[in-house]
């Protein structure tokens, strides 16, 4: 077991420090000023460092540094049995929590090869389109804030608490969504639950048509965001761009219709792209996603099959809680699911769904054991936060915010 | 062409011969070989540049600790997916911990830059030719790899708390 690992060569503060020297040589030049931006300022949404070198109010250089909130999921859940890791997952993308859990629990299912019935699948689809949409308004909404206009941010912020009133009557929480199990849902959609989807769907296209107009067409918003952070579709590919960030180069992949999962492929919906890129098109290409998200919403709920919301998996399946005080076997097959004693078949297996920030990945190794041998989160915010330093150069300070948050890097997810 | 994991996997021994690929499996859809440090870099161009091909999308990369194989300890995982034919593959290569180098990616995907950082924190993965290879998550002055398995997750000097049946 001891294994001796080799010491490496390689001091990384002292590392560290030499590249921001090289950096910041051109200190001498009395034209350029260091700026620390973050880790915690609140233009930044999120615990981000950068340093920048800048020449009056443009910026020559920046230095990211990440890793403020990193809590080791991966290490935790090589840790935990299956269920148990399901919390760690809604801490990533807070803004989106409930596609981090689906997706998950869709990798599970995948490596234990259990078939769900449509209605978990469709209602999972509902749910996961509905944090699509509070996704983006955040998005949207707060890049609206950073431009200046700050009422729009308000008028939509009091819908996606709506969108939480339902996420509450699904599953009892508003943020950390547990609503999925493995196997399926934990509950079916009550009355009260298919009432405020509906009533939602009523209002909502309202409020956004509103929203949008407010911004899309806006002289002080246009200029703000057009050709600002601007990256072209070679490079974002190259930097492994996925979702809206790279729609808005004008690449259309997109996990739901590529590789369709919770079955994506009943539903029909178009992808918005973008062609240059800029702040403005992701902006656009966001708007655009939540029309798209809630015609997916509106056609799964027309369509609810009947049946069961969950598979016929008791051995992975955690049961109702009622047929716990009713069901020996229920009882014994929730202890064993709680206390983690139900061993998952050898094998490896990577699922991806598209969460509110593109391909949201899980490579999960089993060696058989009730625990993962190891799970590797694909996290697309990670991704892009790497190009952003590329994406600021030559830009102003005012428009390296606005990058940042048409990005919707979430910290969460940056760090794990 | 149709990319099927039986076309993709020959065209590729024929470029790179049976020595250097092998284990092919299948275990989710995704077809799975190894490769070795020597072969990585150049395979990995081939597949981005070859015009049938088409490979050209780093979805991830991520390192692996097996303690028990005996120079075999340290394993990197590629996953590459082609946009255009919608098809992907994942490629591993296994070294060992005594002397943990790997070729770097950075001069042919822009992704590999912090995957690789993210490699050498956990793992102490060594790129050779990565440009700036410091820790990315961990704090700078961290003196170990925190996610080789030697390591477990609680302190262990703590005595309140008892992790018995939490886990193995």
């Amino acid at each position: 077991m001891a294994t001796e690992t080799k010491t490496v060569e390689l001091d990384g503060l002292d590392q560290f420090r030499e590249n921001l020297d090289l950096k910041l040589q051109d200190k001498h030049n009395e034209n350029l000023t260091t700026l620390n931006l973050g880790p915690t300022h609140p233009a930044t949404h999120g615990i981000f460092q950068n340093i920048l070198q800048m020449d009056g109010e443009k910026i020559v250089d920046a230095v990211p540094t990440i890793g403020y909130i990193h809590r080791a999921f991966e290490k935790i859940a090589e840790r935990r049995p299956f269920y148990q890791i399901t919390p760690l997952t809604d801490r990533m993308n807070y803004c989106s929590s409930p596609i981090n859990n689906m997706g998950y629990h869709m990798t599970v299912e995948k490596l234990l090869g259990i078939e769900i019935p449509k209605r978990a699948q469709y209602i999972r689809v509902i749910m996961m389109e509905l944090a699509r949409i509070s996704d983006h308004l955040i998005c949207n909404s707060i890049l609206g804030v950073d431009s200046g206009a700050f009422t729009g941010f308000l008028y939509v912020m009091q819908e996606r608490e709506h969108i939480y009133d339902i996420y509450e009557e699904v599953c009892g929480a508003r943020l950390t969504t547990n609503m999925g199990r493995i196997g399926g849902m934990e509950r079916d959609l009550s009355p009260k639950a298919l009432y405020l989807i509906g009533e939602f769907l009523k209002r909502f296209p309202k409020v956004w048509a509103e929203f949008e107009k407010m911004l899309t067409r806006n002289r002080i918003f246009v200029d703000r965001t057009t050709d600002v952070g601007a990256i072209s579709a070679e490079r974002a590919l190259s930097y492994g761009f996925t979702g809206p960030n790279l729609r808005a180069a004008g690449v259309d992949y997109d996990v739901r219709v590529m590789n369709p999962y919770s079955s994506y492929e009943d539903f029909d919906f178009e992808i918005p792209v973008g062609s240059k890129g800029d702040t403005y098109d992701r902006f656009l290409v966001r708007n655009a996603e939540v029309w798209e998200s809630l015609k997916i919403i509106e056609q799964a709920y027309k369509n609810l099959p009947e049946g069961s919301y969950h598979a016929d998996a008791p051995h992975y399946y955690l049961p109702p809680k009622q047929e716990v005080y009713r069901n020996m076997e229920a009882l014994i097959y929730h202890f064993k699911i709680v206390m983690g004693e139900i061993d998952a078949p050898v094998g490896e297996v990577y699922h991806s769904v598209e969460g509110g920030n593109g391909e949201l990945g899980f490579y999960l190794i089993s060696d058989g054991g009730r625990t993962p041998y190891r799970l590797h989160f694909r996290r697309p915010c990670f991704i892009y936060y790497q190009a952003y330093t590329e994406m600021i150069k030559g830009g102003q300070l005012a428009d390296a915010i606005l990058t940042l948050s048409s990005l919707n890097v979430i910290a969460g997810e940056l760090d794990a | 062409m149709e990319l099927t994991n039986e076309n993709v996997l020959g065209k590729i021994i024929e470029q790179f011969g049976e020595e250097n690929i092998t284990d092919a499996v299948n275990p989710d859809g995704i077809m799975t070989f190894q490769t070795n440090r020597q072969t990585i870099h150049e395979l990995i161009k081939y597949l981005r540049d070859d015009e049938k091909l088409q490979i050209s999308f780093l979805t991830t990369m991520c390192g692996i600790h097996y303690p028990e194989q005996k120079d075999r300890e340290l394993c990197m995982m590629y996953q590459l997916h082609s946009l255009r034919h919608n098809y992907r593959l994942r490629i591993k290569v296994y070294f060992p911990i005594s002397d943990p180098v790997m070729p770097t990616l950075t001069d042919l995907y822009a992704t590999a830059n912090w995957m690789e950082r993210e490699a050498y924190d956990f793992y102490g993965i060594v790129f050779a030719g990565h440009p700036n290879l410091i820790r990315i998550l961990n704090v700078e002055d961290m003196e170990y790899h925190p996610m080789l398995r030697q390591y477990p997750l609680e302190d262990q000097t703590r005595e309140d708390k008892v992790n018995t049946f939490f886990g193995r």
